[in-house]
């Protein structure tokens, strides 16, 4: 869990009210609540889930339960680029594990974390779709097919 | 409405998208303008054309030329040679690589040749943002055929009899879980689309998404009529931000037809469909797993019976079919159940939708009629194995299915064959692998998947396939006994046995197939320690030929652990117990002086 602790700024309250509202505070839609306060802030600190629980009226373990679930909601704040190796199956037959020990070690952190001047975080997902540029790699929304290990080091250049 | 020339279709998937064809989009567009040839030439956006591997591709009607790998800067020379002067671009057509001809005419292409194609056939010949484009494909005549000519049971006994099955994995009879919320009763009913393409490699549904979304919106309609509910929802992957798009605009333009909401064709039937996002959770693809998550809730799935037929979103009948399932309905009212019935094999009617990908040389996103055979679609459509490589198998099923071999290329697919052969259909994934994969690597890495995706409600799925994993992971160390294979045959019974929903009855499957088909690789891993394609790297033992090593010190410069130690022209030497087989020794070697065995 994470244990950066943040206050939540008044401007900040307002905002995840005003989401909770517009869904009706109808805790079944609970994930798209999440989805909207995800792309606010960029991720679901534990203070923000307190406060969607208390507008909801439920408990705040449901909602880390729902957040904890799946994998598209973290708990942790991204890079400013984060980078997503795609790990799906026709991208890992075609050297996605060689692709991501590079990022690993270029970057020198693993998957789940941020680099220490918080310019990239690095995470895995599962197939972007884009089967015929495999293996494939994220930077933000920009898509980097048929990426080589040497090729690792020209596209974080490009940040 | 003005009637053009030539349309110029390029494609709008998120492959092609990924390489810069919106940019290739607009070139077109304004070197079209520039030449005054807007009344004459349409440059539009259409859905996935499946040629994924030479994409972005560029197709040019009526004369079906079709441009493959097109960059933005190829946009002028495609307007001045080909629109202005009719002169075919050559370096852009596709060329055959056995005979290295160029091919113009796209029906001639080896990979289009054996398609037939159903729920893909609009994909790449409409814009899936404009509505009028899909009505002019016959979008929409299905459902006034149904709400005006035929009863709920008349419309259900139509998908009955075509024999569709649904292509999200299961094969259970549409029209069937059609019946079923039919006749059970509630004041309000719900028809759900799943969406949520989790198995990692297949990418039909958002591709038909992509392309075609009214055909998804036509057919959960269709639905709605049949079974006699007025509320549709679609649960898509968050992680699709252009199939979420399009289906919006598809949504929005519907409503503003008519085609949805209130008295559908002013008759007395209403419908309308809202989304909901999944989060990244593959056992979301399971159908109550995914009502659970519609409703805000973990996907954990629960047990069956009652069906969602009988209680499903919110305790009421809800009616769960896969987008690609939808995307056949249509067809099938228009054209009837005998025309579907009769193609396929005979408990398998009508196509399938396959993503090709892997080792392949045509990746990309086929449709065939069911009993096609691998070889057909490995071979023929797919162009054989990447660089002249060896074909050793190919996954279907993704993490649910199996790893079927050489002596199954020639079995006809379908359902029945599938699961017969230790694999199963699954939602189309087909990933080609060759001489260089290693089997126990690759099981190991679905295991490694399901394990991750597992919700943790049940104990076998939670902790015996945990077990499973680390079994494996003891044997591609190299530390694997014959007693841990019969552990894993063991143990991966009981989990198909008694795990609660599909994706723990079927998580021990990639191992039990590889496990049939290539235990001499499992025995080698553990009787010899060695395996045999070269990819666990624990095995593998890196060492110097004393008569090729010139003594450069090329490989000891680039030892990251300097593991390699030796005098300048003299022979090197490489210390087993510090390399970590990086191989960035044998990538610096210009004399092959370094072997691995």
């Amino acid at each position: 869990m994470s244990h950066i602790k943040i206050e939540l700024k008044q401007c900040e309250t307002d905002k995840l009210r005003e989401i909770c509202q517009s869904f009706n505070n109808n805790p079944g839609e609970l994930i798209n609540i999440l989805h909207k306060a995800q792309h606010t802030f960029g991720y679901l600190p534990a203070e923000v889930q307190e406060f969607i629980a208390d507008e909801l009226k439920m408990p705040v373990a449901k909602i880390y339960g729902v957040v904890t679930f799946y994998s598209f909601f973290t708990m942790l704040p991204k890079g400013k680029h984060p980078i997503s190796v795609c790990t799906g199956t026709a991208c890992y037959v075609r050297g996605a594990e060689k692709v991501l020990d590079e990022v690993k070690r270029s970057l020198n952190i693993n998957v789940g974390e941020t680099t220490p001047d918080g310019k990239f975080s690095l995470s895995c997902l599962r197939c972007v779709g884009a089967c015929g540029l495999a293996p494939v790699v994220m930077v933000g929304e920009k898509v980097y097919g048929r990426v080589s290990p040497d090729g690792v080091k020209d596209i974080l250049g490009e940040y | 409405m003005t009637k053009y020339k030539m349309h110029v279709l390029v494609c709008g998937g998120t492959g092609c998208r990924s390489s810069a064809s919106d940019l290739l989009l607009e070139n077109l567009r304004t070197e079209v303008e520039n030449h005054k040839l807007s009344n004459d030439v349409k440059v539009l956006m259409t859905g996935c054309f499946g040629f994924c591997e030479k994409g972005p591709i560029v197709k040019v009607m009526p004369d079906n030329t079709f441009y493959t790998q097109v960059k933005p800067e190829d946009a002028a020379e495609i307007v001045n040679e080909h629109l202005i002067k009719g002169r075919k671009v050559t370096r852009l057509l596709y060329e055959n690589p056995e005979t290295s001809e160029h091919v113009g005419d796209s029906e001639k292409i080896e990979f289009y040749r054996k398609q037939l194609r159903i729920a893909l056939r609009n994909c790449g010949f409409i814009n899936p943002e404009n509505i009028d484009e899909a009505i002019a494909r016959d979008g929409y005549q299905a459902l006034g055929k149904v709400l005006t000519e035929l009863t709920p049971e008349a419309a259900i006994d139509i998908i009955k009899k075509s024999g569709l099955r649904g292509r999200g994995g299961g094969g259970f009879p549409t029209g069937l879980k059609w019946e079923m919320t039919h006749k059970s009763k509630g004041d309000q009913k719900y028809v759900v689309c799943n969406a949520d393409e989790g198995d990692p490699g297949a990418f039909m549904d958002r591709s038909i998404l992509e392309g075609d979304p009214h055909s998804v919106v036509e057919a959960m309609a269709i639905c709605g009529y049949c079974t006699g509910a007025s509320q549709g929802l679609v649960y898509i992957r968050a992680e699709y931000p252009l199939a979420v798009e399009r289906l919006r605009i598809a949504i929005a333009q519907a409503r503003e037809y008519g085609l949805l909401g209130e008295n559908i064709l002013e008759t007395n039937f209403s419908f309308d469909i809202d989304i909901r996002y999944g989060a990244g959770a593959f056992v979301c693809g399971e159908e109550t797993a995914l009502i659970h998550s519609m409703e805000g809730l973990r996907g954990e799935p629960t047990v069956k019976p009652p069906f969602p037929s009988q209680s499903g979103y919110l305790g009421k009948p809800t009616t769960v079919n896969n987008v690609e399932t939808y995307a056949n309905i249509a067809p099938i009212i228009l054209k009837g159940a005998e025309w579907f019935s009769s193609i396929g094999t005979e408990k398998s009617k009508g196509t399938k939708v396959f993503a090709l990908a892997g080792k392949i040389n045509n990746v990309g996103l086929i449709e065939v009629p069911m009993g096609t055979t691998l070889r057909e679609v490995i071979f023929e459509i797919g162009g054989g194995i990447k660089n002249g490589k060896k074909f050793k198998a190919v996954q279907t099923g993704g993490p649910s299915g199996g790893c079927l071999t050489e002596k199954h290329l020639d079995t006809p697919i379908d359902y029945d064959n599938l699961i017969a052969n230790g694999s199963m259909m699954g939602s189309g994934g087909m990933i080609v692998m060759d001489e260089d994969d290693c089997m126990v690597s690759v099981a190991r890495f679905y295991l490694d998947f399901t394990v991750d995706e597992s919700c943790g409600k049940c104990a076998p799925c939670r902790i015996g396939n945990k077990r499973l994993n680390e079994i494996l992971d003891k044997i591609i160390l190299g530390n694997g006994t014959e007693e841990d294979i019969d552990r894993l045959r063991y143990l991966g019974a009981v989990i198909k046995d008694t795990s609660l929903c599909g994706l723990g009855q079927t998580a021990p499957n990639p191992i039990l197939s590889t496990l049939d088909n290539f235990m001499h690789e499992y025995l080698a891993h553990v009787i010899d320690h060695k395996c045999p394609a070269g990819k666990c790297k624990s095995m593998m033992k890196y060492s110097i030929i004393p008569e090729n090593c010139v003594g450069c010190t090329a490989c000891a410069r680039n030892c990251p652990v300097n593991a390699i130690s030796g005098e300048r022209k003299q022979t090197h030497f490489i210390d087993s117990h510090i390399c970590i087989k990086c191989g960035a020794c044998i990538e610096r070697c210009k004399f092959n002086a370094i072997v691995v065995n």
